[in-house]
This record gives structure tokens, sequence and C-alpha cells, in this order.
């Protein structure tokens, strides 16, 4: 008796284990072809549509191979860790830096990938300005006006969203100019902007969602490129605002060596990424309000982008590793302003 | 007496309306707004983004992680309510609470303690790759999610059922020599039947809404490991809100769908019953 | 006693054996990975992590949010079910099958919808901001997405158990001219009492961890409406594993603990409840 039910709990527990493999083994199936998976953030996705469609035509005239591009976009910092935790990214196109040098340090991407592309591994480049309400009722013209008491800011959580880290970066290059490097003055600076945030949302999009379909604040604090998606789906409701100085945001792009490597497909996946710069590309960046790196073209959309603003790059902050110990880690000045 | 009638009818209705209130308010409206929001652009847009080549693939991994869930879990709900209700044994209390605990887990815990386990990090991981195996941001992540949220749905409706017709019938059956199988197929199914299958419509309503763990798991690729849930948001993150409502009056069609099956099913067995 | 009396039913072993099985490789595995990994930190860090200003100040507002939302799907779910079992009225079919919409709806989209709802210029929004009452990214607003999550665990588990109770104790006490409220204090509450404790518990639990729906309603200001699990995505995407694990055990901790006392109450209740009836 107790031999039989010893016996009948092993096949139990063989039965349930392969019943379990089986639902593992189970094959996503993707398709013939070779197919490159790129992992991005958000708001790109009209970008790459467009963009994967003029590298299809171009790899099968240059190899005769089809090449299908499967998408993933999501927050760039999430997108980043997945990458690390196992998500089969050829290709990743991410937010910022920060996000890559983050799978840099995992091992699967060599060192020195900014390098192997020109203009620091970023082929288009945006800046951030501020969305308002048409007419601009609450007279926004610049960093300072967000601090006035009647003003009330959206803008996304710096530690949820990679992208709104340039958010904070871009008030902290005025601050730094205002106030001379006064570092007291500066925070005091963020602390009161912050103060006037109405909602903090956890990523880009949901911000935009509170400013536009339910109509929070007074300005959103948002990426030129998404700025402008706003304003062309109501023109009749919003505008945008240039301030006087902003930051060069450079969304990054890196192939993650040991995926394709792994996957062999790492001679499409440079491609992918080399084409980029290619002047068909710039141009789709550039329709896709993001600034193309190619200064030809940029120059080409003098009327859409406003060149004069005064932006700053990452490097005038001291780099990523810098910023995020020094702002944005626990206990940095994000955390500081939003303490006692 | 009198006096007493119209008191109670005056409760009566006073229940009735606060109800009917209540479930307006935060049942009715929502759907409202689902509706007028998809349906803001006119119809051509709707059905654009409802027969969107993604929004298909993500119904189809929708439908085959329920699946799959749902069966995983009739199974176990089964057995272990089967186990706990007919035997005694040490531990009841604690096994009970652990088939419990899914239900109250943080959807992102669920999502993040498979990826421990399965992902880069793990020390299983270097194995699972030299079998070929990807869970993680793959369909079998996607669907041990969905099978952890839904875990003990099933069970929770059977362990009462089972419990109030007790062992009787099943002990006699078995000692006139009766196999465990037509125990269970000729005595107890047949009172289980609707409790089974009303569990087994909760399970697939979780099932196909379930957004946190899966969002964890998924990798959100395009076309692969998307599910409409994930379809949804990725919409609305990408500035489509319109499509966005769309493809979720997919999700609320087929949960009202569900829900009107349950209910004619509950109707079906109360009937039988009396 | 236990040796003596001779298992009749058969079928231990295998429907155990399944049960043991399935349970460790999709639960009690994966769970305990949680614990080694948060292990990995030592006893003072765990405490640091967990005791930040900021994670503190998550626990309260996802405390008492859920627990806000949970009393109220307490009181209203035992409405619901009276209203459902007792009374006969129109319509009364479409609402027993309306409730249990919201585990059927996806958390995000529940989630945008009722911001839309109770923002400014929303049809609920606009009729409190008349009063000066913000719903949508305050604390209200969170309690208002996790009533909507709550609604059908109360319901539910009181409504069979109000369908089954016998009407004869009920009989006899009105017989005897005992007020309604008091009938209900005294005859149906305390039956109906199991059930209610298990409802509101696994109520409360499954808002303590909701997240889809809260997002989008919360505002997500840290110290003000800043949940707990958004901590823990915040912590993962600062690539901060064993802040998020940690903070994730205390959470399991206390999930766990609500639903094991909710378990020994409803033992005690049973018990005291058969001694009365024999």
């Amino acid at each position: 008796m107790k031999k039989k039910k010893f016996r009948n709990l092993c096949l139990a527990a063989v039965l349930g284990i392969a019943g379990f493999a089986g639902i593992c083994s189970y094959d996503a199936g993707a398709g013939t072809n070779v197919h490159i998976i790129n992992v991005s953030y958000d708001p790109t996705r009209e970008l790459y549509e467009s963009y994967n469609k003029i590298f299809k035509e171009h790899w099968k005239e240059k190899t005769g191979q089809d090449v299908d591009v499967i998408q993933s976009h999501g927050g760039s910092g999430k997108q980043a860790l997945e990458v690390i935790n196992g998500l089969q990214a050829d290709v990743v196109t991410l937010a910022l830096e920060y996000d890559i040098d983050a799978i840099e340090n995992s091992g699967m991407i060599r060192d020195r990938w900014k390098e192997e592309l020109p203009d620091d591994s970023a082929p288009y480049t945006s800046t951030i300005v501020f969305l308002v309400r048409k007419g601009n009722p609450k007279n926004i013209q610049d960093w300072n006006d967000l601090i006035r008491d009647d003003v009330d800011v959206i803008t996304p959580n710096p530690k949820t969203s990679g992208g709104a880290r340039w958010n904070y970066l871009a008030a902290w290059a005025y601050a730094q100019k205002q106030y001379d490097g006064d570092e007291a003055q500066m925070e005091n600076f963020i602390k009161n902007l912050y103060q006037n945030v109405l909602v903090l949302d956890s990523g880009a999009r949901s911000a935009t969602t509170s400013f536009v379909e339910n109509g929070q604040g007074d300005v959103l604090i948002a990426w030129e490129n998404e700025a402008f998606l706003s304003v062309t789906d109501d023109p009749d409701e919003f505008e945008i605002v240039n301030p006087s100085i902003s930051v060069l945001a450079q969304p990054s792009v890196a192939v993650v060596d040991e995926v394709a490597e792994n996957r062999g497909t790492e001679e499409v996946s440079r491609e992918y990424l080399n084409y980029l710069y290619s002047d068909e590309a710039q141009r789709i960046a550039a329709q896709n309000y993001y600034r193309p790196v190619n200064k030809q073209i940029l120059n080409e959309y003098k009327d859409v982008f406003d060149l004069s603003m005064e932006l700053k790059t990452i490097d005038d902050f001291g780099g990523w590793q810098e910023v995020q110990q020094k702002h944005f880690a626990d206990g940095g000045v994000f955390d500081r302003i939003y303490g006692n | 007496m009198e006096n007493n009638k119209t008191e109670s009818k005056a409760v009566k209705y006073l229940l009735i309306g606060i109800s009917v209130l209540f479930l307006f308010v935060m049942l009715v409206l929502p759907l409202f707004v689902v509706v007028t929001e998809t349906l803001k652009k006119g119809w051509q847009i709707y059905v654009e983004a409802v027969t969107d080549s993604y929004t298909i693939d993500a119904l189809m991994l929708t439908l085959k992680a329920t699946v799959i869930a749902v069966l995983c879990n009739t199974f176990f709900g089964l057995c272990a309510a089967w186990a706990v209700t007919r035997f005694q044994f040490k531990g009841k209390k604690i096994l009970t609470t652990l088939i419990d605990v899914p239900v109250t887990v943080s959807p992102i815990i669920a999502g993040l303690i498979y990826l421990l386990v399965f992902g880069k990090q793990s020390i299983l991981y270097p194995y699972l790759q030299k079998a070929g195996i990807q869970i993680v941001f793959a369909v079998p992540g996607i669907i041990l999610a969905t099978v952890f949220v839904t875990f003990p749905f099933v069970f929770r409706e059977l362990l009462p059922v089972l419990e109030s017709i007790g062992t009787d019938e099943e002990e006699a059956a078995a000692l006139m020599g009766a196999k465990g199988w037509t125990i269970f197929s000729k005595i107890t199914f047949p009172h289980i039947k609707w409790a089974l299958l009303y569990g087994i419509v909760l399970c697939t309503a979780r099932a196909m809404g379930e957004f946190g763990a899966v969002s964890v798991l998924s990798g959100h690729l395009r076309g692969l490991t998307n599910t409409l849930p994930l379809h949804v948001e990725i919409l609305f993150n990408e500035f489509q809100y319109v499509p966005a409502f769309a493809v979720s009056s997919i999700l609320v069609i087929m949960a009202v769908i569900l829900l009107i099956i349950r209910s004619i099913m509950e109707h079906r067995g109360k009937k039988e019953e009396a | 006693m236990k040796k003596s009396k001779k298992r009749v039913i058969p079928g231990f072993g295998l429907t155990m054996g399944v049960t043991i099985t399935m349970l460790s490789i999709i639960v009690l595995i994966p769970l305990a990975s949680l614990v080694v990994y948060s292990s990995q930190l030592g006893l003072k860090e765990f405490f640091e992590v967990i005791t930040r200003k900021r994670v503190l100040s998550s626990f309260y507002v996802s405390f008492i949010t859920a627990l806000g939302a949970s009393l109220v799907n307490a009181v209203m779910g035992l409405i619901l079910a009276w209203v459902l079992v007792r009374y006969e009225f129109p319509g009364k079919r479409i609402m027993d099958g309306m409730i249990e919409l919201p585990f059927a709806l996806p958390t995000a989209v529940a989630g945008i919808s009722l911001t839309s709802l109770t923002a400014d210029q929303g049809l609920i929004g606009s009729f409190f901001a008349k009063f000066g009452i913000k719903i949508a990214y305050t604390k209200l607003g969170i309690t208002f997405a996790l009533i909507f999550v709550g609604i059908p665990f109360v319901a539910r588990a009181v409504q069979p158990v109000l369908e089954k109770l016998d009407g004869s104790y009920e009989e006899a006490a009105r017989v005897m001219g005992a007020k309604p409220g008091l009938i209900f204090r005294r005859v149906i509450l305390p039956e109906l009492l199991p059930p209610l404790l298990t409802g509101t518990g696994l109520a409360f639990g499954r808002c303590l961890g909701e997240y889809g729906s809260v997002v989008f309603i919360a505002g997500n200001r840290p110290y003000e409406t800043e949940i707990t699990p958004l901590i823990i995505m915040s912590e993962l995407q600062e690539f901060d594993y064993q802040s998020a694990t940690s903070i994730a055990l205390v959470m399991l901790i206390a999930s766990f603990l609500i639903l094991f006392l909710m378990n020994l109450m409803q033992a005690r209740n049973s018990k005291r409840l058969r001694g009365g009836a024999i």
C-alpha cells in the first residue's frame, strides 16, 4: 500500500514536470527569413516603422536576402533591463547612453560601443521644449516662468523614465547658467520647479496624456519630437515654446554583440545601424521630428526646428555616470528636493 | 407587522438604489468611456485598428496563453481540491494558504520572480540556453505568468462544493470496489460540474486580462510576444489613443460574452438542482 | 486515531503529488528565489532599504488606500450580495453578470478609463471639482481604482453563503418579534462573517499589489501618491535588484500574513458556529 502510494506520487511528479517542460519547449516560431529584433523606447515607433521599410529594400538590394525587423517598444530603462535579463535583442536603440552602458556592464555589449558609429553612436538627436496651451495663456517663455506660483507643470519622473532625465537636465542647464554654478541656488531652483509639478507620471506617454487628454497643468516639459506629435494632432489646442537653453538629447544605438554573435546576425545588425546615417534615413528621422545629425539635412528642415537654442551636451554635466550618481541615485539631488 | 413590511420595503429600494448607483459609477461609466473613445473617430478607424495584423497576432497569443493556463489550472484545481477535501493530512491549512498566495501577490512581483528563476541572472540560464529553451521574453514566460495569476481560481470554486457534498457516496462506491476514475466520473463529477465550469470561466476571464505580470516577462516583441492587454498599453504609449481603446473593446466584448455564458450556466445549474 | 482510519477513497498519492509538484514549480520555487536573492543583502542593508523614507511612505500609501478600498468593498459587497440574493427586480440578472467585469477587464484599460472619468474635466471629476474635491492624481483616485479592482471579491464570497442560509432562524426571530436590524445583527451577520472576512482579506491583498490601473490614476508623486509596486518598478529601472527584491519580499510577507490571518479567523469562526449549532 505504502509503496504504491509512493509510486503514484513519483508518477504524478514526473507527469507534472513533463507537462511543464512541454510548455517551455514550445517554440515561439519566427518567420523563415532572417529576422532581427530591435529593442527601442516608446515614441520611436513611427520612425522605425518607416525606416524598417527602406532598410528592407536596402538589404535586399545589397545581399538578396529578405530581412524582418521585429520591434519592441517600452520605457528605455525597462527595455535595457529586459535585454540584460535575456531579451534576445540584436540591436538596441534607446533614449540615453546610460541605459546602453548598463547593458555593456553586463558584458553583452563590447566596451567603446560609443565610438563604433559616428556622432557618439547617436544618429538623430532631440531637445527638450515646452508644450503649452494655445495662445500661451500663462505667458510661459523660459525656464524661470516654470517656478512661478501660478504655473502647474507636468513632467515624468526621472527615476522611472530615462527620457525624463533629459528634461531634468535641461532645467539644470538653465539653473547652471542663471546662477553661475552656485550649487545651493541651483538645487533650490530645481526644488521650486518640481514643487510646481502637479502630476509626476511614470513615463513620457502618461505625462502627455495627463496634459493633453486630461487637461492637467499649464505646461508639459517634453521631448521636441513628442511635443510636435501633440501639436500636429491638435493644432488648435497646443503650441510649442522653445526655452533659451536646453540639452542636446542623444538617443544612442548599439549592436548587442553577444546576442548577434549567437544568432549569427552580426552583419545585418551592424548594417541596420550604419544605414541610419544614410541620407534617406536621416530624412525619415527629420520627418518624425527628430533632429538629423547630418548637418546638411538638418538645414533642409530649419523651418521645423529652432536651431538658435543653446544646447548643452551630457559632457557639460560630466557624463552619465556622474549625473546618475549625483542626481538620480538614492539620496541624490532628486531625492533631496523631495525630502525634507 | 404592517409597519414592518413598509419599513423593509423602503430598505429594499434603498439597497437596490445604492447597488445600482454603485455599479453604474464603477462599472458602467468606465465601459461607456471605452465605447465613446473607441468610436470617436468613426467606424473606419475602429475596423482598421481591430483588423491590424499585430492586433490579430496579439489576439491569437492571448487565446493561446489563456487556453493553456485554463487547462493547466483546471487539472491542478481538480487534483488539489480532491486531495484537500477527501483526505486528512498535516499542514492542510498551510497548503490551502499557499495555493491562495498568487491572488494577493502583486503582479509585478509575480513577473519578477520568474525573471529571477529563468532570466539571464539565474544559475539555470546557461543550461536552458544550451537546451535551446527560451522562457523569459518568449511565449513560455507569458504562459507561466498567466498560469500563476489564475492559479487558485478553479481550486477555490471546487473547494466549498466538494466539502459540502461529503464523502459518503464515494466511500460506499470505493468499498464496493469501484476504481478511482469511475468514482470520480460517475459520482463526484455530476455534483461539481457547474462549480467547475464556473471556475473555468473565471479563470479564462482573468487570464485574458492579465497585464502586470505578463508585462514584466513579455519583452513586448511586436507580433511575437504581445498579448492584447500589452498591445493596448503599447498603442497607448505610442500616442495612438483611439486604436488603443479599439483594441480594449475587443477585450471588453470577450469579457462580456464570457460573463453572459457564465450567467446562463449558473441559471441552468440552479434549475437542475431544483 | 489517524493511523487506524484507513483511507477508503483512492487517489491520494496521485492528486497530492500533482498538487505539490505544480505548487512547487509555479509558486514555491519562484517565490523562494525572491528570498534567496534578497538575502544577498545583509540584514542591516535590508532594513536600511526598506526603511528609506520614500519606501516607508509608499507602504503607507499602499496600505491606507488598499484598506479604504477594501472597507468600501466590504460594505458594498455585502449590500450587493444581499440585493442579488434577497430581492427580485428587473435587470437583476444583468447586474449579477456584471460583477466579475473587473476581473476580465485589463487593469491598464480600467486605469486609463477611470482616469479620464475622474480627472477635472471627466464626467465624475467635474462634478466633484465643484466642491473642490480632486479625485484623479490623489490618494482618493488610487482608492477609486482599487475599489474597482476589488468589487468581485466580497460580493462573490458572501453570495453563495447567503443563498444557502437557512431561513428558519430568521423566521423564528421575526415571529418572536425581533426588529429587522436585530435579526440582521444577531442571526444573519454571524453566518456571513466568515465569507465577508475571506472576501475582504482577498480584496485587500489584491489591492495592495495592484499596479496596472493605479499607475495611470495615481499621479505618482513621491511621498504622496506613490505606491509600493511602483517603487519596485523604479528600483528595477535603476538596475538595483537587491532593493527591488527586498521591498518585494516585504510585500510578499504582508500578503502571506493577510491570507494566513484570514484563514485562522475563518477556522475559529466556523468552529464557533458549528459548536453553537450542535
